[in-house]
């Protein structure tokens, strides 16, 4: 059957220019990418390699120029239940309470009159088990702004899951935590991920986050946006955090690294580093 | 004893940003109460200045007991309280869904924003002789008078209340499947909320500022009608105790504002 070659996302030949009133700006060129169900992806690269822009064309958030983009074999044509996102930060609907929040979903559906009594219990079994896995049960009461950042990105993850998508979406959701808390937070979309089974696409400019969390990582390049190379990550399914000390995880990290540094042609970074250099050396 | 265990000295409340205690900050506001008070008596008192030009808190006071007991200070303050809402009202009840819209849809932007831009520039007063034109001397004269001081400003300042919703809550919302509709009244709408409530307090001030105005057009009741016969006469103790009273009038709506804001929003006033 075909249905069990097709994959969850596929893109072909995707491209996307910016219109910018003075010239037109290409942001991704001949994007090809394969993203099988339940799988864990992550997408890498320097800033302006087009990966945020590129997952919000997944998302329906940005109109693609060219190329096809589908999800379980439908055209994208613009923001949809089926693919939920998380973003950085400011998402959290402040008036809510944590379990509103969560149940936001549900809230639309229930408006429009789709959803029976069953459901609705059903969706508080659901909303329940969502905080429970995030391990906020004792804040389902609580107001965002009472949280941590951390906590807060939790409550955004359960939020974006609480629909089943067929696709989470995830732009660089952990990029304004503490390490302490990126840890934690690593670990814990791992675990949603092996429970809930959904497919990710996570952004990050983070390679050792990229490589911990993916199972493949794609590496990007910038002007214009394009894949360099799609790297499987060699780790066992399960990770754990001392993995990252491994020198296989050192290896990979360190190529990935070069790669980036590389594509990304950081001139003046370089500049200011032989400057500093130079400095110390008469010092 | 060791430099090291003395216990840290508490911050100046002078220093930038600094923080007062409940007491502190209630000495401050009755020092900031009592001083222009007590110069304005002061230099009343002193003989300097005639009496006429510049009457005593005390001879305000009396015009203010005159004025309610012999006089309809209740009937001048109930109407102009009623000239205000009037005209208030109408102005957010236009000016709250037009603002929203404006706010949620580029192309109304487009289409309304740089009219009511050009017309908010123009003077209230200005527009007396055409609202007697076109309404008369009556009562809709004078609410049409605050309208206009208000509805403009108010429309702006909502539509930017909305503007300023952060754009992650909207994808959010596009990104679970909301409707534009749904994104409007579930999103935009309870997120801009406080802001707009902040927008009424703002704006109620400013109709209050044009009732003066609004009672120019035939009046013969209310607190800016009083204030502009008083004038006429050179009575200038009734002059300050209708000042004086709008102000009063004024500071407790703006109280009334803030306390429906504490009660209404209270996640924004929960501690972490």
């Amino acid at each position: 059957m075909s249905t069990l070659v097709q994959p969850k996302v596929r893109i072909r030949a995707l491209g996307k220019v910016f219109e910018h009133s003075t010239a037109p700006h290409p942001a991704l060129d001949g994007i090809d990418l394969d993203i099988a169900d339940g799988e864990f992806v992550t997408l890498v690269g320097a800033s302006g390699c087009g990966k945020s822009t590129l997952l919000r064309i997944l998302a329906g958030l940005e109109h693609h120029s060219s190329g096809e983009l589908l999800c379980d074999g439908h055209p994208v044509r613009g923001p949809g239940a089926d693919r939920a996102m998380v973003f950085q930060h400011y998402s959290l609907y402040p008036w809510l309470s944590v379990i509103d929040n969560i149940k936001f979903s549900r809230r639309l559906k229930a408006n429009r009159g789709e959803l029976t009594s069953a459901d609705v219990e059903a969706a508080s079994g659901r909303a329940d088990a969502l905080l429970s896995l995030i391990g906020l049960e004792k804040f389902a009461r609580a107001w965002p702004r009472q949280l941590s950042g951390g906590m807060q990105q939790r409550v955004a993850i359960a939020r974006a899951l609480m629909g089943r998508p067929a696709v989470l979406l995830m732009d660089e959701p952990f990029g304004a935590l503490d390490a302490q808390s990126r840890e934690v937070m690593h670990d814990l979309i791992l675990h949603i991920h092996r429970v809930e089974r959904t497919t990710i696409v996570f952004v990050t400019h983070d390679v050792e986050e990229a490589i911990y969390l993916g199972q493949r990582v794609v590496v990007m390049q910038p002007r214009p946006g394009r894949i360099q190379q799609i790297v499987p990550v060699p780790l066992p399914a399960q990770r754990h955090q001392d993995m990252k000390h491994t020198p296989e995880f050192r290896a990979l990290k360190a190529e990935i690294l070069a790669r980036i540094k590389a594509s990304a042609g950081m001139e003046t970074d370089a500049d200011l580093l032989e400057r500093l250099n130079a400095v110390q050396a008469t010092a | 004893m060791i430099a090291s265990s003395a216990p840290p000295r508490r911050p100046s409340i002078w220093a930038i940003g600094g923080r007062l205690s409940r007491l502190q900050y209630w000495s401050f506001a009755a020092l900031g109460l009592a001083l222009p008070l007590l110069l304005w008596t002061l230099l009343s008192s002193s003989g300097w200045v005639d009496p006429v030009f510049l009457p005593g808190p005390l001879q305000v006071l009396q015009r203010l007991g005159h004025w309610a007991l012999e006089e309809d200070l209740l009937g001048d303050t109930w109407i102009s309280v009623w000239r205000v809402f009037g005209g208030f009202i109408l102005s957010a009840v236009i000016a709250l869904p037009l603002g929203l819209l404006i706010g949620a849809f580029r192309p109304i932007e487009a289409l309304l924003e740089p009219l009511t831009d050009f017309i908010r520039y123009m003077p209230a007063v200005a527009f007396i002789p055409l609202v007697m034109l076109w309404l008369g001397i009556n009562e809709s004269a004078k609410i049409a008078i605050i309208w206009i001081g208000t509805f403009f400003q108010m429309v702006l300042m909502v539509a930017e209340n909305v503007r300023l919703v952060p754009l992650a809550q909207v994808e959010a919302a596009q990104t679970m499947g909301a409707t534009r509709g749904e994104i409007v009244k579930l999103v935009l709408l309870q997120s801009a909320k406080p802001a707009i409530l902040d927008t009424l307090r703002i704006t109620m001030g400013w109709a209050w500022t044009y009732l003066v105005v609004a009672e120019l057009v035939a009046a013969n009741s209310g607190l800016g009608y009083a204030i502009l016969k008083a004038q006429r006469y050179l009575k200038t103790d009734t002059i300050f105790a209708g000042i004086v009273l709008i102000g009063l009038i004024g500071l407790l709506m703006d109280q009334a504002f803030r306390w429906l804001h504490r009660r209404a929003f209270p996640y924004l006033h929960a501690r972490g």
